[in-house]
């Protein structure tokens, strides 16, 4: 028994990335074919040169149909997964096991969603959901996020105007890196003082303390190590894929305060190991991270153990995960930029560390910290108390 | 002997000034308020809630033979809706049955109880309306009452039934077609003529039946929803002024099918040993009950009494009200719907959805709402006792105010509520003034109806605030 990881044995050798828009005129096909093209071309392969396709999708579609028919392939193995927020990051996981594994030589991630289409602001379609007995929490994730904010402050002493200072710094920040980014949704940066003064969502969350919604879609193509050059001079190695899905015991359990994440500390513990990392504030260049809401951020930061529990709000307020930081989190614009078109999103991060990597960032949004040579992602789906976990590491070295 | 054990009224936290209806329609309304049930709250949550207060006046594991229960305005045609009220109060009887469609029908369901055999629990509820600006909307009220009828075999007697006696008579003072939210009334001066002769027959033969002389009525009770002809009519029974007892219509308003079993209540929580209580009820014709309070009323304990009730309310706007009855069609959050609530589920979670009941784990004590079989301490699998909880108070973890959710009448408060001897559950809150919530808050549950979907009612627990 044991979580060994697959550190160096699979390469992305290219991926595709649609802008994230509302995409009025656009379906999800549209969508998996514009981010799927832009994958093959970076990896100098088409439709046939992939052996096997994950398709990540939360609401838009189902079954391995969703990219077969689209994309018109012909006998090939297609495995839909789904993981809430998590989905596009697990299909990429998949991927990479099954070349690992020596079953094919190419596999390829398409995650997707159309989220646009439903009528409803929000990530409302995200029903699909089996028949129940009605007693089910009616909650948003905005008021379970919310949940976390005075619960922070009070068992660190912080106080509620210094909180609202630090959620606003990073929703500040995200958007400041949206702003340079062509792919982005929202390519404006936006004042504190906006930001502070946006109508109330839940409990104290304002609309810019919660992510954007958006239609997009990313694609990964993954090999094994050892053939990636074959198809590019800049491959971006696998070293790390960790995943925990909670037991939803949270909410059930008088003991859980809201100002932790246990499975996102489970996931990167277990990631840090596959990778051999035992300090990631200093080995580390950056890390995507899921700000679906301004505070699960700043929780973040501590469950990747990138600063002490309790201080994460201090280091926001210093600048230390800004663009030009110590640590910069989210230098595409995270959620907050990018919406969330759910079965994208965690391959929309991959492609920001694959992005930088490769020293493909434009200028004005390239961090400096990236000579250390590895990139993280993370991911989560769920609420606080009950949620999916996913921490991936990527480098662009082998060793 | 045979007579009432317990009793309980439910009175809805909302109150509607009836002057704010003149200020909205330039007409109607009147002094006083009147009791709003809630939008979550229909003759059904009502009715469990009233149950609720009577199975705790009644001796400790006290449980009934028969529920019945009594409503003009039931929840479901068809299928029945004391078996909801049987679910929610776990009870064991075998027999559970509704009484419907005449606003008689609930004295008639307690008439027939102190006339059979058994403990029979008589739940009676109403939520009373009537077309914007009309009389019957600014005088009715809502609100649900729960008569335990018995024998002295099954609990003590706090009232015995001495006898009474009934008239009937066909006229049409008062009628309502099946569909209709309103009901139509003839001139009132008809209805008094033709209920003096009854009242007078039934009086008479009902104080006969039960051997009392109008002298000894010491508690008079008189209802109606013809208003004048309750008015005028009693100062002719004889009895001294000082014996006849407030209906609280300024605050409660008139509850209809509910007002017998409320009234009673009320009158019973605070009677004493020996006094003869009548009640003359007008509905279709008259019917007369008599009762004497015995010794055992002394200590009867009356929790949540309907004194207390009257006193805990708190507003509502005539637009809300509005709203909340179906009457003006507000625009909602910008979310789906609900889906409609499996029945298969439904069933399988009987006992967590409608008596809220969790499971502990016999080792460890973990208390798991909803009920899990593998325990979240120890990993124990299938060890654990069922976990009654409606009736556990707990205190609020932690808050938030949803403003986007979908509810019929956002925005949602949810709390996450940790329960006296052990047990989380996030879960949503109502009858509060959220500004005032804050962590640490004592909460108790009440039973309601969540939402309605595809003509199915959503019914399961929210917690208020304890007061």
């Amino acid at each position: 028994m044991g979580s060994h990881g697959i550190k160096d044995q699979v390469a992305i050798i290219g991926m595709g990335c649609t802008e994230f828009a509302e995409h009025w005129d656009k379906g999800a096909d549209d969508l998996i074919i514009w981010s799927a093209n832009e994958a093959f071309e970076a990896a100098g392969l088409d439709k046939d040169g992939v052996d096997a396709y994950w398709y990540g999708t939360a609401m838009s579609g189902s079954s391995g149909l969703g990219i077969a028919r689209p994309l018109h392939l012909t006998n090939k193995p297609v495995t839909r997964v789904e993981n809430m927020c998590a989905t596009g990051g697990e299909a990429l996981r998949g991927a990479a096991y099954a070349v690992a594994s020596g079953a094919y030589d190419v596999a390829m991630a398409i995650g997707v969603e159309k989220v646009k289409d439903g009528g409803y602001q929000g990530l409302a379609g995200a029903a699909g959901k089996p028949p129940t007995d009605g007693t089910e929490r009616t909650l948003t994730a905005a008021a379970m996020y919310a949940m976390c904010v005075p619960a922070y402050g009070k068992k660190y002493g912080v106080d509620d105007a210094t909180m609202r200072e630090v959620l606003a710094h990073i929703s500040w920040k995200n958007h400041y890196n949206g702003a340079r980014n062509s792919r982005a949704q929202f390519k404006k940066e936006v004042t504190t003082e906006t930001i502070c003064n946006s109508p109330l969502m839940a409990g104290t969350l304002r609309v810019f303390d919660c992510s954007g919604v958006a239609d997009g879609s990313t694609s990964a193509i993954v090999c094994r190590a050892e053939d990636a050059y074959k198809y590019t001079d800049k491959p971006v190695f696998v070293k790390a894929l960790s995943m925990v899905a909670g037991n939803a015991s949270g909410n059930a359990d008088p003991d859980y305060d809201y100002t932790y994440f246990e499975e996102i500390g489970a996931a990167a513990a277990d990631a840090y190991g596959q990778a051999g990392i035992t300090n990631p504030r200093a080995q580390i260049a950056m890390s995507e991270v899921h700000d679906c809401f301004t505070p699960a951020e700043l929780i973040i930061m501590e469950e990747l153990q990138l600063c002490e529990r309790g201080t994460a709000w201090k280091e926001v307020l210093a600048g230390t995960f800004d663009l030009d930081g110590d640590f910069p989190i989210n230098p595409d614009g995270g959620l907050k930029s990018f919406g969330h078109p759910v079965g994208a999103s965690g391959l929309r991060k991959i492609f920001e560390c694959y992005t930088q990597l490769r020293g493909e960032a434009p200028p004005e949004r390239t961090i400096k910290t990236i000579e250390r040579g590895l990139a993280m992602t993370q991911d989560l789906g769920g609420y606080p108390g009950e949620m999916v976990a996913m921490v991936s590491i990527w480098g662009n070295q082998l060793g | 002997m045979r007579g009432i054990i317990a009793s309980g009224g439910y009175v809805p936290y909302r109150r509607l000034d009836r002057s704010d209806i003149s200020k909205f329609l330039g007409s109607g309304g009147g002094r006083g308020t009147r009791t709003v049930a809630s939008y979550d709250e229909d003759t059904t949550t009502m009715g469990v809630e009233a149950g609720r207060v009577a199975l705790k006046n009644a001796p400790e594991g006290f449980q009934p033979d028969q529920l019945w229960f009594a409503t003009v305005a039931p929840a479901y045609l068809d299928k029945t809706n004391a078996t909801t009220i049987h679910a929610a109060l776990r009870l064991e009887a075998d027999l559970a049955f509704d009484f419907g469609g005449a606003s008689r029908s609930a004295v008639g369901a307690l008439k027939t109880a102190l006339g059979a055999g058994g403990a029979v629990m008589v739940i009676s509820a109403d939520s009373r309306t009537g077309q914007p600006g009309s009389s019957d909307e600014a005088t009715g009220g809502d609100g649900a009452a729960a008569l335990i009828v018995g024998d002295d075999t099954h609990g003590p007697v706090i009232a015995e039934y001495l006898g009474g006696a009934s008239a009937t008579e066909e006229f049409i003072e008062r009628w309502r077609t099946p569909g209709d939210n309103a009901s139509g009334v003839w001139e009132e001066r008809f209805g008094e003529i033709q209920y003096a002769p009854l009242v007078e027959s039934a009086w008479k033969r009902g104080l006969d039946a039960a051997g009392v002389g109008v002298e000894q009525v010491t508690r008079l009770v008189v209802t109606g929803l013809h208003a004048r002809a309750v008015r005028n009519l009693t100062p002719r029974l004889g009895v001294a002024k000082e014996a006849l007892v407030d209906d609280r219509g300024t605050v409660i308003g008139n509850t209809g099918a509910a007002q017998v079993g409320l009234v009673l209540a009320d009158v019973l929580e605070s009677a004493a040993p020996g006094e003869v209580i009548a009640v003359v009820s007008l509905a279709d014709g008259v019917d007369v009950l008599v009762f004497r309070t015995t010794d055992a009323i002394a200590s009867y304990p009356s929790a949540r009494t309907v004194a207390q009730q009257v006193e805990w309310g708190a507003p509502i706007g005539y637009g809300k009200f509005l709203a909340w009855r179906g009457t003006l069609s507000v625009e909602g959050p910008r979310r789906p719907p609900p889906s409609r609530i499996s029945a298969a589920v439904s069933a399988r979670s009987r006992e967590y959805k409608y008596a809220f009941v969790g499971s502990r784990d016999r080792t460890t004590g973990a208390l798991h709402l909803p009920p899990a079989r593998i325990s979240r301490e120890g990993d124990a699998l299938d060890d654990m006792d069922a976990a009654p909880m409606s009736e556990v108070q707990g205190t609020i973890a932690t808050f938030t105010i949803d403003r986007i959710a979908y509810s019929p009448s956002p925005p949602i408060v949810f709390a996450v509520v940790d329960f006296d001897g052990g047990g989380r559950l996030p879960v949503e809150l109502c009858d509060l003034d959220a500004d005032l919530l804050q962590i640490g808050d004592r909460v108790e549950l009440t039973f309601r109806r969540l939402f309605t979907a595809e003509g199915i009612h959503n019914y399961f627990w929210k917690a208020r605030p304890v007061r």
